[in-house]
This record gives structure tokens, C-alpha cells and sequence, in this order.
């Protein structure tokens, strides 16, 4: 049976278990002349519960588990000059004998082919056994779980229950995602600081990840010095928020406080819609109009400039950032109430010296958290650097100058001709660690900020 | 009441405002005042005099307009896009909606206190302090200290908060932060303070502190009171308004108003046939 047929029928054993249970626990009422203690459907929930998630789940555990216990079969029936192969000549063996089992092809070496006979073999066991197992789980658990069903029997309360571990299991698969990437974040980070110092890679000037490949290649020895990418990411998102910041807060109490619902209406989605426009765009107009007219600028000002500078990169970033600040400001500041307007005007204030002494401080958490998602968004921009700021790793804090971030140069470490175990690749693990700490960093420190000067308003 | 008694009530007829509309010392006098919302008529020709130093509760049933009417007097309305206000509202004497006149200049002379308490997202002192910083009323420091502690005796609230005048205004009880309201308001000095049922969200015992207040404020101030409470205006008040669907019925001194009213309307109403 394949696994497609096995979810086929435990999909119908789903729905038939529903009709099964509601059906039953009407017919049971009426038997006994007792009332249900839930409504017909709860049952037929439960059922359906009992007749198709456990083997579901059986399913999943014995697809994570088999390859393994495949594997290690096989290669205890190997002759013994196998057994002292290193861990990943033999991984490479058994992969072999895979890819042969798929293809069907002959096979001339013996040992090959008994391997793959035994693979075969096992696998069709393994199957065989698989669908027993999820089938006889999924009748025994409807039968057994239709066997339960009493009027009195509290369903509607046992499915509250499902559904609250459902909950529980969702959200907990997006914590340990999260958990998952940090952790291999750091070892592999770990495995880089072996070869290069940790001081080095954080206070080193010098980025040039370049090293030799193969051993006839001509290449440099690899220098990671990454403060150079790190003060190139913060001096264009500081561009950015200098840009997105004032623009996006003044935009949002405009429309907040003073715009009528109409242009409000009009205004807001399409404000919003800077965001939706793809990153590659604001790239492009990056480098073919800001980029060459800053360069313009500073000509005629006597200065001779590149046609990459950080300040065009900013620049663009600031302007598609400017949503994430307004719309959520907006949001934030319009949900003040109206009360404490009230309030601030019967005492004698203007709007303005209204909005600036109680609006804004009781709207600042929902702000702040604004100006972060924008900062994050601006921190983690790839495409309009590479476009408009360039690829030169300089240690600069001159905006006219063209530098790179951290995230361009993970882009650049891993695309092309890769060797996984490369300082170079490596070096991309450990960006992205420092990457994630420093936004770590920015939210604590503005959780802090917020603590300290929020002003509630319920 | 019957359907037969509720159609005799819209046959009553509202044409003037009975009793004593207009007294000598004046500190509010409206004219024919109309306020609309959009098309829709809210008050139809108010004709009143609000005495100097004296308590005026404004009566009537929900939707009567007496909110609204209450709001007119310190431009409070302004701030609704689509109110519009016709008529003569006079303070001192100087017509409030004259052109130059600033709302936000006459809001500084004519407080108000809201329904549910609304203090800042502030410190208690802060509070207390926003509006004398807002028009330079403290010249240092010390005045300013000096300032919140007088507002907040004379609100009755100092004893209580002096120990946490820098904890948020927002954690003291209900009764606690109308009185923080009450005294902000009078730390700014105004002539004239507007009450909007400033007790209807607080519970006996801190309703009876607010009215000891306002008759304690009475001698500095005049003030004017939305009431839902005939009892409260009753008590508190020297002079009473009765307001229905928007027309002034009936103005007199408290006392007559609830033994002696003029208007059916107001009978009915202070009987408790509808309301």
C-alpha cells in the first residue's frame, strides 16, 4: 500500500468516524431515553479524533525512524572490510544503494547487489508492516472509542480540550522553528570560530572572504574581518530610520489627527502600498535615479563621488520603511480615546500641544514597536544594497561612500561554487549570528525604553 | 404609561421656556441658540442665563440635549466635524463665537469635567500640573509645586495622593481620579466649570464627596451640571433647567422646579412618568 493510499483512507476514516459517532450517539439517546450531554456533532468529533490522528501520527514517527533502522540494517550485512569505512564513505554506499533500488538498474558487484536485494527487501517489509499497523490502529481506535460513547459522556468538553492541544501544538511549532534555526545558527558558527578567531572576525577591518577552493587554484587566504559589514548595515539603516521616522510619525498623525475619514480612507492603503512593491523595484530606481543623481549633486558641488553611495541606498530604504512606521503609528495613535482628547482640550491645549503631551506619549509602545519592525525590515534589505550600495566591503561612516551590509555579503558567500565546509560558507553562519543578535539587542533595548516611558491609558 | 398617555405627551406643546429663563448677575447668557449635527436639529432656540457663583443642574431625559447644550459653552463642539451652531452665547458679556475670539483661550476660562473620569496617562502631579504649564501660569519650581498641592487640597484629593503625586493618575480609584479631574481643572483657574454627569460612573460614597466639592467650589466658581440625578440636582444646585428633546422647557430655582413646576413636561418628568 503506498503512503498516498494509507492518507486516503485514514482522510475517509476521518469523516466516516464523524458520521459514525453522531450517528451512534443519537441512536443511544434515544435507546436509553437519556439526553445527550452534548450536541450530536461533539461525538462525531471525538470519533473522528480517535478513528485518524493517533495513526497519523504513527505514520510520522515511523517515516522519521525508518531510513535509519534501514540503514543500519543493511550495513550490518556487509562484509567487514565496510564496517571500518569512516561515517561518511559509508553514508555515501548506502546512498548509492538507494539511488540503485530507485532505478531499477542491474547491478554488476556482488556486494552491491545483495545490498540492494536487502534493500528491497526491507523496504517492502517495512511498507507492509506500516499499513497494517496505521490501518488496525485507525478501525481499533474508532471501535474502541465508539464503545465509550454514553449520553452522559462529556464530548463537548473532551473537544474543547483537542482543540486546546491543537492550539498548544501549533503554536509550539512555530517556537521551536525559531529555536531550530538559532541553534544551528550557532553550531555552525561554532564550527567557524574554530578557524577563525572570534576577535578577529568581530573587530577585524578587513573583509575579503575569497580563499582557494582546490589546491591548484590561485586564491587569497581569506581574511573575515566583519566590522567593516556591520557599520555599513547600521549607517544605512540609521539612513533609513532618519528618513522613515519623521516622515512615517508625522504621516500617521496627520491622518490620525487631522486628514478627514475621506482622505484617510483614500490616503492610508495607498501609503501602505509602498510596502508591496517588490524590494528589486525600489532597487532598480535606486541605482538608475537616486544613486546618479546624488553623484550629479555632489559633482556640481566640486566633489567626485561614485555612482554606489550608502546615502542612495538609505535613501530608497527610508522610503519603502515609511509604511511600517506610519501604518502602525497611525493605528496606534487612533486608538487613544477619544476622552483623553477631550480632556486635554477642555483644559485650555491646542491639538498640536495635545497630540505632542498626551497622544504620542500614550501612544508610544505601539510607535516604538513600529519603528522597530521598520528597523528590522531595514537591517535584514538585501536587493536595494547590492543595487545601489555596492559590494565593497569599506569601514566607512561617510554615506557618500559605497559600502555593504551583512546580508549582501551572505547572499554573495553562498550563491555560486560552494564547498559546505568552507570558512567561507561558514562565515555566512556566523553573519547571520551576529545579525540576529544585534536585532535581538535593538528589541531589548526598546522593550526598555518602552517600559520606562509608556503611559497607560486603561 | 399606555400608549394613549404616551401620544399626549408629544401633543404637549413647547412653544417659550416657563419660569425664570434670565437673572440679573449673569456669568453665561445664550440667545436662540440652534445646534445642529449634520441636518439633524439638536437644540432648538435655548434661551438661559447661568448665574455668577451660582450652580445650575440641566435636567431631562437621555438624547435631550443637554450634553450637547453643555458643550456649546466652551466650544467643545468645535472639535465635532459636522456640529454647527447658531445663536448668541455670551460669557461676561463678550459673545463666545465671535470671530477672534480663541476656543482654546475661552476653553482655559471655562473648564470642563467629563462623565467618566479621564486623567492623563500622567504622573498624579503631572496631572494637576499640565494645564498651568500649558499657559505659564508657575514661574519656578516651587510655584508650580505649590500650585498642584493648593488644586489638589481644594479638589479634597491631597491628603490621599500626597505620598504618590508621582504614580500614574490612572491608578486611583474612580471617585479618586474625578477629583483629580476637578482639581486639574482648577488648577488653571477658570471662571466658569462645566460638569458632565461628573458622579454617573462612581458609587454613593464618592458621589457625595464630589457634591460636597462642587458646593465648597460654588463660592469661587460658577457651575454648571448635567445631571440624571434629580436628587443630585436637588441637592447641589441653586438653580434648575429642564431640557426635552432638545427645548428648554423650564428654568427656575431649584426649589420650585421640584415642588412647584410650571411645565407638564416637567411634572411628569420629576414624578418619574417618564424619563
Amino acid at each position: 500500500m503506498t503512503l498516498e493510499v494509507i492518507i486516503t483512507t485514514l482522510l475517509a476514516l476521518l469523516f466516516l468516524g464523524y458520521f459514525v459517532g453522531r450517528k451512534r450517539s443519537i441512536a443511544l439517546s434515544k435507546k436509553t431515553s437519556q439526553k445527550l450531554h452534548s450536541l450530536p456533532q461533539y461525538y462525531g468529533y471525538l470519533i473522528a479524533f480517535w478513528s485518524s490522528v493517533p495513526a497519523l501520527l504513527i505514520l510520522l514517527f515511523w517515516a522519521a525512524l525508518e531510513s535509519s533502522f534501514i540503514t543500519s540494517a543493511i550495513v550490518t550485512q556487509l562484509p567487514a572490510q565496510f564496517q571500518q569505512l569512516s561515517a561518511d564513505e559509508l553514508g555515501l554506499f548506502v546512498n548509492e544503494i538507494v539511488n540503485l533500488s530507485n532505478s531499477g538498474l542491474v547491478v554488476d558487484d556482488e556486494i552491491k547487489r545483495q545490498a540492494v536485494i536487502q534493500y528491497n527487501k526491507l523496504i517492502e517489509f517495512s511498507n507492509s508492516i506500516k499499513s497494517a499497523v496505521v490501518l488496525v490502529l485507525a478501525f481499533v481506535g474508532m471501535f474502541v472509542a465508539l464503545t465509550f460513547i454514553k449520553p452522559e459522556m462529556k464530548a463537548r468538553n473532551l473537544v474543547e480540550k483537542l482543540i486546546r492541544g491543537a492550539m498548544i501544538a501549533c503554536a509550539s511549532i512555530a517556537v521551536l522553528t525559531t529555536i531550530g534555526i538559532i541553534f544551528s545558527v550557532i553550531f555552525e558558527s561554532i564550527i567557524f570560530f574554530k578557524t577563525v578567531n572570534v576577535f578577529d572576525f568581530l573587530f577585524g577591518t578587513h573583509w575579503s572572504p575569497q580563499e582557494a577552493i582546490r589546491e591548484d587554484q590561485v586564491g587569497g587566504s581569506g581574511s573575515f574581518g566583519a566590522l567593516p559589514l556591520f557599520v555599513g548595515t547600521l549607517l544605512i539603516s540609521f539612513i533609513a530610520l532618519v528618513i522613515a521616522v519623521p516622515l512615517g510619525l508625522m504621516s500617521a498623525i496627520y491622518l490620525s489627527e487631522y486628514s478627514s475619514p475621506k482622505f484617510r480612507s483614500f490616503a492610508k492603503p495607498v501609503l501602505e502600498m509602498l510596502a508591496g512593491i517588490p524590494t528589486v523595484v525600489y532597487g532598480f530606481f535606486a541605482a538608475l535615479t537616486v544613486a546618479p543623481f546624488i553623484r550629479d549633486l555632489g559633482e556640481s558641488w566640486g566633489l567626485s563621488l561614485s555612482s554606489e553611495s550608502a546615502l542612495a541606498a538609505g535613501l530608497v530604504m527610508g522610503v519603502m520603511i515609511i509604511p511600517f512606521v506610519s501604518s502602525l503609528s497611525d493605528d496606534v495613535i487612533s486608538a487613544v480615546p477619544q476622552s483623553m482628547r477631550d480632556g486635554s482640550y477642555a483644559m485650555g491645549a491646542t491639538k498640536s500641544e495635545t497630540i505632542k503631551q498626551v497622544i504620542i506619549p500614550a501612544a508610544l509602545p505601539g510607535i516604538v514597536s513600529g519603528v522597530l519592525l521598520a528597523a528590522s525590515r531595514a537591517i535584514g534589505e538585501t536587493m536595494i544594497v547590492v543595487m545601489a550600495a555596492g559590494l565593497s566591503a569599506n569601514l566607512s561612516f561617510n554615506p557618500l561612500e559605497a559600502v555593504t551590509t551583512v546580508t549582501v555579503q551572505m547572499v554573495t558567500l553562498l550563491t555560486g561554487d560552494q564547498e559546505f565546509d568552507s570558512a567561507k560558507t561558514l562565515a555566512a553562519f556566523a553573519l547571520g549570528l551576529g545579525l540576529f543578535l544585534t536585532t535581538l539587542v535593538l528589541n531589548i533595548i526598546s522593550l526598555y525604553i518602552v517600559r520606562k516611558y509608556r503611559e497607560q491609558y486603561e | 404609561m399606555t400608549d394613549i398617555e404616551k401620544r399626549e405627551e408629544f401633543d404637549i406643546e413647547i412653544d417659550k421656556t416657563v419660569g425664570k429663563p434670565f437673572i440679573d448677575d449673569a456669568k453665561f447668557s445664550t440667545r436662540n441658540v440652534d445646534v445642529f449635527y449634520g441636518d439633524k436639529q439638536a437644540i432648538f432656540d435655548a434661551n438661559i442665563d447661568i448665574g455668577k457663583n451660582q450652580i445650575i443642574a440641566m435636567i431631562g431625559p437621555s438624547g435631550c440635549g443637554k450634553s450637547t447644550f453643555l458643550r456649546c459653552l466652551n466650544r467643545m463642539n468645535d472639535t465635532i466635524a459636522d456640529c454647527h451652531i447658531s445663536g448668541d452665547i455670551r460669557l461676561d458679556n463678550e459673545d463666545v463665537y465671535q470671530k477672534h475670539q480663541d476656543p482654546v483661550l475661552l476653553r482655559a476660562r471655562v473648564g470642563m469635567v467629563f462623565q467618566k473620569p479621564n486623567p492623563f496617562p500622567k504622573s498624579i502631579y503631572d496631572n494637576v500640573a499640565y494645564g498651568a504649564k500649558l499657559h505659564g501660569l508657575a514661574g519656578s519650581k516651587i510655584e508650580l509645586d505649590e500650585l498642584v498641592e493648593n488644586s489638589l487640597i481644594r479638589a479634597g484629593l491631597f491628603k490621599e495622593v500626597k505620598d504618590s503625586l508621582h504614580k500614574p493618575g490612572t491608578g486611583l480609584s474612580g471617585g479618586q481620579q474625578q477629583r483629580l479631574c476637578i482639581a486639574r481643572t482648577i488648577a488653571i483657574d477658570p471662571e466658569v466649570i462645566l460638569m458632565d454627569e461628573p458622579t454617573s460612573a462612581l458609587d454613593p460614597i464618592a458621589t457625595a464627596v464630589i457634591e460636597e466639592l462642587m458646593i465648597d467650589l460654588s463660592a469661587k466658581y460658577t457651575i454648571a451640571i448635567v445631571t440624571h440625578s434629580m436628587q443630585q440636582a436637588a441637592r447641589v444646585s441653586q438653580r434648575t433647567a429642564y431640557f426635552h428633546m432638545g427645548h428648554l422647557v423650564e428654568v427656575n430655582d431649584t426649589n420650585t422646579v421640584f415642588t412647584n413646576p410650571e411645565h407638564q413636561l416637567t411634572e411628569n418628568y420629576i414624578t418619574g412618568r417618564f424619563g
